[in-house]
């Protein structure tokens, strides 16, 4: 029986520029780093949920991806049309501010929803947008 | 294969004399190859040139070490064949992409039974029988 999933992924269209976003800006820690070849497995997490991580996976030419595939899922993820998420928080509009100081792009700031939270976007430096929710009491 | 011996002969010797200051020219002498087939043939079975899988030897090692141990970071980047500090954190940051000292930071929830899942390497033409 299939309990839980335990990594997701985040493409990404360059993997060590996008570790420093993600540890630097974001607070992630690393939960994985193997190298093989010319093939990086990386993978980060939040540190208050230790059960899954996310896999920064490199969008470049290998043998999974041609160049033409690499330049059609380069242009989705960059128009933000490949984005995951929603994050969650307790806190939206302190959390916006820390990321914002951080040096993240905020798409909108945190809003009210009429069906029950807040919410703000941003975008990673990849341009996949993340959408950071607050659930309101 | 033509040349895969002399290769994977070339290979083994970075595994085990990266942290050496070792060149091409020294290398493709070892292995009977001329320095622009030794790069060629390497590229081609590997998909990196021995000079990248130099540094991605140190990187590895450095990151194990930035881990695993105590070290500073002074005394890693001794370790795996740099004299400057400065040039092994530029080249540490541009490769792994976070400097030295945040990487030991970020770093300590790394499993140190990390592997690729399998159907990576299946779509990755990764050999699996080969260690990372």
């Amino acid at each position: 029986m299939i309990t839980q999933l335990s990594v997701a992924t985040i493409w990404v269209t360059d993997q060590a520029e996008a570790l420093r976003f993600y540890t630097e800006k974001l607070g992630f820690e690393i939960r994985a780093d193997v190298t093989h070849g010319d093939f990086r497995w990386l993978t980060i997490g939040l540190p208050s949920q230790p059960e899954i991580e996310f896999q920064l996976g490199a969008i470049k030419p290998s043998e999974q991806f041609t160049q033409e595939e690499v330049n059609h899922l380069t242009k989705l993820v960059e128009a933000g049309q490949l984005s995951i998420g929603p994050w969650k928080t307790d806190d939206c509009q302190k959390t916006y501010e820390t990321l914002k100081n951080n040096g993240v792009e905020f798409v909108q700031p945190p809003t009210e929803r009429p069906y029950g939270i807040v919410e703000a976007i941003f975008k990673d430096n990849s341009g996949n947008i993340m959408v950071l929710t607050q659930d309101k009491p | 294969m033509e040349y895969t011996k002399q290769i994977q002969i070339a290979r083994q010797i970075l595994e085990c004399e990266y942290t050496t200051s070792i060149t091409v020219e020294q290398l493709s002498h070892r292995v009977a190859l001329s320095p622009f087939h030794l790069i060629r043939r390497f590229y081609r079975a590997y998909r990196q040139t021995p000079h990248q899988y130099v540094i991605q030897l140190r990187m590895n090692k450095a990151k194990e070490l930035l881990i695993n141990s105590d070290l500073s970071i002074t005394a890693i980047c001794l370790h795996v064949g740099y004299e400057s500090l400065g040039s092994f954190s530029t080249l540490f940051c541009k490769t792994v992409g976070i400097p030295p000292t945040d990487y030991r930071l970020c770093g300590q929830k790394i499993r140190k039974s990390s592997y690729i899942p399998l159907c990576h390497y299946h779509l990755h033409g990764l050999n699996s029988t080969l260690n990372p």
